[in-house]
């Protein structure tokens, strides 16, 4: 069974911070590259990123399958633009350069090619900060995090409770759908689209019958030990901030502040080499 | 921040876990690229009808942010919050028409229909192409395809599944008044 988690225990500078600061680090990258159009910003960021993927000391071996999904996943997105609007890019630098001419509006442009490259750079310089995260962070310690980084204790204990019940949901799932097909119920590719669909809903019905029993079954048993009674929690996995955690944090800020000086500075989120 | 009850918040996380396990074991493709026939969302909604708003908007939100962490494509957020909408929109709605989970009959499931449908649209055909307009900048009719896709095919797999749901439910909850006294 797969793995939700794919916490991969090696000592490393990135393991070693703790589960909310690479949480907060996770938060704050992603909005520096969300906000920024900034080409040369994107590719500074996918450098870093590839950096610290390094100093990881993950090996491109352990995220194999991943990686190939993500990079099918790039390309169907990217091919998908090009069909549904190619003169985009056009559009959005205020020239058009001509690159090879084809028949109707997919004439290749400059203008667009260079907006893909944005567009690859902005998967490019996230996917592997979120590897990484997924990767060097126990599971246990990340509803820790949460709390940690201001959310209520009662949502972070919600989301423990959901990585606690993931397993023991799929088993579950797992367990219905063979019964279900020893009763004959046809849920392979032989069977038609909408049969499926079908086929799926013999499963669900017991699934969330059975779930709602359990979320009775588990709210009263933390009822009965006076969960939410007082107005903080001390978590089992939560660990206190290191001077490493701070200074990544910091650093990591700073990003998300390059990000908007930038973008303020060129007067526009999209960064034009063509005027 | 409000307090929740224990049930609501035990209730989250089922909830999370099982839209997690549907939507990552029992995804569908559909004809365009990276966008699925979700199972979820039809669990979703009658979830939300069950426990309520806030339950429904967390319930999407932290399901759908595990999914996208254990694919590992990095987190869509636009889409991640937009699940999130969906699940708060429809739990409003629920309470708004005063649909009642125990005793759901004909006009009950017309009710939720509708109601689920035009949260479908509003999250998919407004919510996620704004947020991904802006934190993504990709072209409009790109987004639209992509939002019509996901909206409709949600919107039918929500409509089987949830009603199921509901009527599954509502067979197994007593009725209020179903003891008669006995000559």
């Amino acid at each position: 069974m797969t793995n939700l988690f794919n916490y991969i225990d090696r000592p490393s500078p990135i393991h070693r911070l703790t589960g909310a600061c690479k949480l907060v680090c996770l938060l704050l990258w992603s909005v520096a590259a969300m906000t920024s159009f900034y080409t040369p910003l994107l590719a500074a960021l996918t450098v870093a990123a590839l950096i610290l993927f390094r100093t990881a000391k993950l090996r491109v071996k352990d995220i194999s399958f991943t990686l190939g999904a993500m990079i099918v996943y790039v390309i169907l997105n990217n091919v998908l633009i090009y069909l549904f609007s190619p003169g985009h890019g056009a559009q959005l630098y205020g020239s058009r350069t001509v690159l090879l001419t084809l028949p109707g509006r997919y004439s290749l442009t400059a203008e667009q090619l260079f907006y893909h490259l944005n567009v690859v750079l902005k998967n490019a310089c996230t996917i592997p900060i979120v590897l990484l995260f997924v990767c060097t962070t126990n599971p246990s310690e990340f509803a820790a995090s949460l709390n940690r980084i201001g959310v209520s204790y009662r949502i972070s204990y919600a989301v423990a409770l959901t990585l606690r019940y993931i397993p023991d949901i799929q088993r579950e799932y797992h367990d219905i759908s063979l019964a279900q097909q020893a009763r004959g119920v046809e849920m392979s590719k032989k069977a038609s689209l909408i049969h499926r669909l079908k086929a799926a809903s013999t499963i669900l019905i017991p699934l969330v019958l059975s779930s709602l029993d359990r979320i009775e079954v588990i709210s009263n048993a933390m009822e009965l030990r006076g969960f939410g009674k007082g107005k903080k929690r001390t978590w089992y996995a939560g660990r206190d901030f290191s001077a490493a955690d701070w200074l990544s944090m910091a650093a990591c800020a700073l990003l998300v502040l390059l990000s908007l000086t930038l973008t303020a500075l060129n007067g526009g989120r999209f960064y034009n080499p063509f005027v | 921040m409000k307090k929740f009850s224990v049930k609501t918040i035990v209730a989250i996380g089922i909830g999370a876990a099982l839209f997690f396990v549907l939507g990552r074991f029992v995804a569908i493709p559909s004809p365009v690229p990276n966008t699925n026939i979700s199972v979820q969302y039809g669990l979703l909604a009658f979830l939300t009808v069950v426990y309520g708003p806030i339950a429904g908007a967390l319930i999407g939100f932290i399901g759908h942010t595990l999914i996208d962490f254990s694919l590992g494509s990095g987190i869509w957020w636009s889409w991640v919050i937009a699940s999130g909408v969906f699940g708060l929109l429809m739990g409003l709605a629920a309470k708004m028409l005063k649909m009642n989970e125990g005793e759901i009959g004909k006009k009950g499931l017309v009710k939720f229909n509708i109601a689920q449908v035009v949260c479908h649209l509003v999250c998919w055909m407004a919510v996620a192409p704004v947020l991904d307009v802006y934190m993504m900048g990709e072209p409009w009719d790109k987004l639209i395809a992509q939002g019509l896709t996901a909206g409709i095919a949600n919107a039918v797999t929500t409509a089987i599944v949830g009603s199921l749901l509901c009527v599954a439910y509502a067979a197994t909850q007593t009725k209020a008044g179903s003891l008669t006294k006995e000559d």
